[in-house]
C-alpha cells in the first residue's frame, strides 16, 4: 500500500497544471515529517516566549534583578531553579536569557541569507572574472577559523546587539554566496532562463523571476542550518565573555552559564536551568533543519561543523 | 599527478596569502592601533605621535603589511608591546600545549568515530545504532562549552575521577600528570569530534555495504569480517577524508572554548586574553598559525584524496 501512494501523488501532480516550484514540494514533504513538527513547535516556543517572557516575568512575584533568592540557595517551590551566586532568582532570569540570542541570529541569518544568496545568484549568473575572483576570496575566508575571527571584530569593536547581527551575517552570509552560486549553476543553462533573456529580460528580473523561485528550497535549508550555527557562534561568544555585558538590564543562557559554573559543586540548577532551555532551543532548530534537508534529499551529515 | 599536487600545493599558498591579507585588513580597519592600545587612557595626541614613529606605524599600509609577512616567513612575528616581549616566546609552550591537546584529541577520537561508525552501519536501525546515534546527535548539536561543562558535573565533581580544572604552569613537562590534567578537555574534544565524523562514516558505510560489488562478495561466501575490512571499509573511508580534515580544523576553533573552560594554558586561551588587553600583534600571530594549520590540513586530505582515489587524477583538479 506505501509503495503504491507516491505513485497517485505524482500521477495528481503532473495532473495539475500548475508548475509546483521545488519550494512547494518541499513544503508537501515538510508536512508529513513528525521530527520537523516538533523542531518548529520548539522554535514557535522559544520566540512566543522571547516576545512575552518580561511579561511574564513582571507578573510572577519572583524578581529576576534583585538578590531575594539567596546566594547558591538551592531549588524550591518558591525558586524553581533556586538563586545564583549573587542570589538572583534563576528561574526568571532563565526565561528572560534567549531574547538577545533570538534577535541577533534570527536579524543576523536572515540578513547573511539575504545579501549572500544575493551575490551567489548573482555570480552564478553572470560568471566571469568577477566570479573568479570572488570565489578565490571566499574560500579565504573559509579557510579561517570563523570563531577566530569573530572573537577579533566584537572583541575589539564591542558587543552591542546590532554590531554582532552585522558581524554574524556578514560572516555567515560568506557560505552562502557558494551554495546559492552552486545551486544557481544547475539552472542558468535551462531553457525558461534562455527564453527569458532571449525576450530581452533585464537580467535583474531573470535572477528574481526565473533564478531565485527555484533555487529558494535550497536556500531556505542552508538558512536553517546557518541559523543554528550563527547561533552556536553567538551563545560561544558569550560563554567567552564577549556578548551580553554582566550585571545589566539583559540576561543571557551563555553569560549565565559561565558565571554559573563555578558555583556548579553547590547549585547544580543555576547552570543546568539555562543549559536545558538553550539545548532544547538548538535540538529543536536541529530537527527542523534536518527534516528540511530531508524533504529536498540533501544529506546533512556531509555540512561543516560549526 | 606532479602537475596537480603543484596545483594543490599553488593554492593552498595563494589561499594562506589571502588570509594574511585578511587579518591584516581587518586588524588595520579596526579603530585604534598599537600606539593607543598601549598607552590606553594615557594617551596624548604628542605620546601617541612619538610612539607610532617608534613603531613605524607611520609608514604605508602596505609597507608595514610586506614587513609583517617577511616577518612571518622567517619565523619572527614581531614583539608584543603589551607583553614587551617577542611574539614566538609567548606562544612557544602554549602552542605545544594546544597541540599535545589537539592531537590526544585526534588519536583518541578519529579510530573511535570509525569505530563507532562502522558498528553503528552494521547495526543499522537495532539498539546499538540508536543509542549511539543519538548520543552523536547531542555531542554535534550542542555547543563545546556545554558538553564539557556536562563532563565536569558528572566526572569531576560527582564521582571526582577527574580534575575539572585543567590548572598548571604554561611549561608543564609533558608527563602522565599531564596527560592526567587533560583528560576531561580531551574527553570533551573527542566527543564532539567522534560524533561529527562517525555520522558520515556510518552513511558511507551503509552506501557501500548495498553496493553490488558487496553483495556479489557475499554470494561468493566471502565471510563477514573479510567483507566488512576488505571490501567495504577502505572505499567507505575515501569520503571520510574530507570530513576528519573538517573536523580537525574545527578542533582548532573549538580548542579556543574548550581551553577557556577548563582554564587549559593553551594557544586560544592566550588569544582570549589578547584580545582582551588589545595585544594586536599576538591576535594576529595566532590567528595567522590557527590558519595556516587549517589550510595544511585541508591540504593533506586533498592530496590524500588524490592519492587513493584514481578517479579524481582524471577530473579537472579545482
Amino acid at each position: 500500500m506505501a509503495a503504491i501512494t507516491p505513485e497517485i501523488e505524482n500521477v495528481q501532480e503532473e495532473a495539475s497544471t500548475q508548475r509546483k516550484t521545488p519550494f512547494m514540494e518541499m513544503v508537501d514533504n515538510l508536512r508529513r515529517s513528525t521530527s520537523g513538527k516538533i523542531g518548529l513547535f520548539i522554535i514557535v516556543f522559544h520566540i512566543l516566549l522571547a516576545l512575552t517572557s518580561p511579561f511574564i516575568v513582571e507578573l510572577m512575584p519572583q524578581d529576576p534583578f534583585t538578590r531575594e533568592a539567596g546566594r547558591n540557595a538551592a531549588p524550591s517551590l518558591q525558586h524553581w531553579f533556586g538563586g545564583d551566586e549573587q542570589g538572583r532568582d534563576v528561574f526568571t532570569r532563565t526565561l528572560l536569557g534567549g531574547r538577545t540570542l533570538l534577535l541577533v541570529t534570527i536579524f543576523g541569518t536572515t540578513l547573511a541569507m539575504g545579501w549572500g544568496s544575493f551575490v551567489g545568484i548573482m555570480l552564478g549568473f553572470l560568471g566571469g572574472r568577477a566570479d573568479e575572483i570572488i570565489m578565490r576570496l571566499v574560500d579565504a575566508f573559509l579557510a579561517i577559523p570563523w570563531l577566530l575571527f569573530l572573537l577579533l571584530i566584537v572583541g575589539i569593536v564591542g558587543t552591542e546587539p546590532w554590531i554582532q547581527m552585522l558581524t554574524l551575517g556578514f560572516f555567515y552570509g560568506i557560505p552562502a554566496v557558494r551554495v546559492s552560486r552552486a545551486a544557481t549553476h544547475d539552472y542558468v543553462t535551462r531553457e525558461f532562463v534562455l527564453a527569458a533573456r532571449a525576450r530581452g529580460e533585464k537580467k535583474i528580473t531573470v535572477m528574481f523571476r526565473e533564478l531565485l523561485p527555484n533555487v529558494l528550497d535550497v536556500l531556505l535549508v542552508e538558512g536553517a542550518m546557518r541559523w543554528s550555527w550563527m547561533l552556536l557562534a553567538f551563545i560561544s561568544l558569550s560563554f567567552l565573555g564577549f556578548g551580553v555585558p554582566p550585571g545589566g538590564e539583559r540576561t543571557d543562557w551563555g553569560l549565565m552559564i559561565s558565571q554559573s559554573r563555578r558555583i556548579m559543586a553547590l547549585q547544580p540548577w543555576a547552570t543546568f536551568g539555562p543549559i536545558i532551555f538553550l539545548s532544547s532551543l538548538i535540538i529543536g532548530i536541529n530537527l527542523f533543519a534536518d527534516a528540511l534537508a530531508k524533504a529536498l534529499g540533501l544529506d546533512r551529515s556531509q555540512g561543516a561543523p560549526v | 599527478m606532479i602537475r596537480l599536487i603543484g596545483r594543490r600545493i599553488f593554492f593552498a599558498l595563494l589561499t594562506l596569502l589571502l588570509v594574511s591579507l585578511i587579518v591584516f585588513i581587518s586588524v588595520e580597519a579596526l579603530p585604534g592601533d598599537m600606539a593607543t592600545a598601549y598607552l590606553g587612557r594615557d594617551a596624548t595626541p604628542e605620546s601617541l605621535a612619538v610612539l607610532r614613529e617608534e613603531f613605524g606605524l607611520n609608514a604605508p599600509a602596505y609597507q608595514r603589511y610586506f614587513s609583517w609577512l617577511g616577518g612571518i616567513v622567517q619565523g619572527d612575528f614581531g614583539d608584543s608591546l603589551v607583553r614587551d616581549k617577542p611574539v614566538s616566546e609567548i606562544i612557544g609552550n602554549r602552542l605545544r600545549n594546544t597541540m599535545v591537546l589537539a592531537i590526544t584529541a585526534s588519536l583518541v577520537g578519529i579510530p573511535l568515530a570509525i569505530f563507532l561508525g562502522v558498528f553503528t552501519a552494521l547495526t543499522r536501525d537495532r539498539w546499538p545504532d540508536i543509542v549511539v546515534s543519538t548520543i552523536s546527535i547531542f555531542g554535534m548539536t550542542l555547543p563545546e562549552f556545554v558538553t564539557g561543562t556536562i563532563l565536569v558535573y558528572v566526572f569531576a565533581i560527582r564521582l571526582k575521577w577527574f580534575q575539572g580544572v585543567a590548572t598548571m604552569p604554561s611549561d608543564a613537562p609533558i608527563d602522565a600528570e599531564f596527560f592526567n590534567i587533560i583528560a576531561l578537555p580531551v574527553a570533551t574534544l573527542t566527543l564532539v569530534m567522534v560524533a561529527h565524523i562517525l555520522r558520515l562514516v556510518r552513511t558511507s558505510m551503509i552506501d557501500v555495504m548495498i553496493s553490488d560489488y558487496v553483495q556479489m562478495a557475499r554470494l561468493k561466501g566471502v565471510p563477514a569480517r573479510q567483507i566488512v575490512f576488505r571490501h567495504a571499509l577502505p572505499n567507505a573511508m575515501l569520503p571520510t577524508i574530507n570530513i576528519v580534515a573538517l573536523t580537525i580544523a574545527w578542533l582548532l576553533g573549538g580548542v579556543i572554548i574548550i581551553e577557556q573552560v577548563f582554564n587549559f594554558p593553551g594557544i586560544g586561551n592566550l588569544m582570549i586574553n589578547g584580545i582582551s588587553d588589545r595585544d594586536l600583534a599576538l591576535v594576529q600571530a595566532i590567528a595567522i598559525i590557527l590558519a595556516a594549520f587549517y589550510v595544511g590540513i585541508n591540504l593533506l586530505a586533498d592530496l590524500m584524496s588524490l592519492v587513493l582515489n584514481p578517479r579524481l587524477r582524471t577530473a579537472r583538479g579545482h
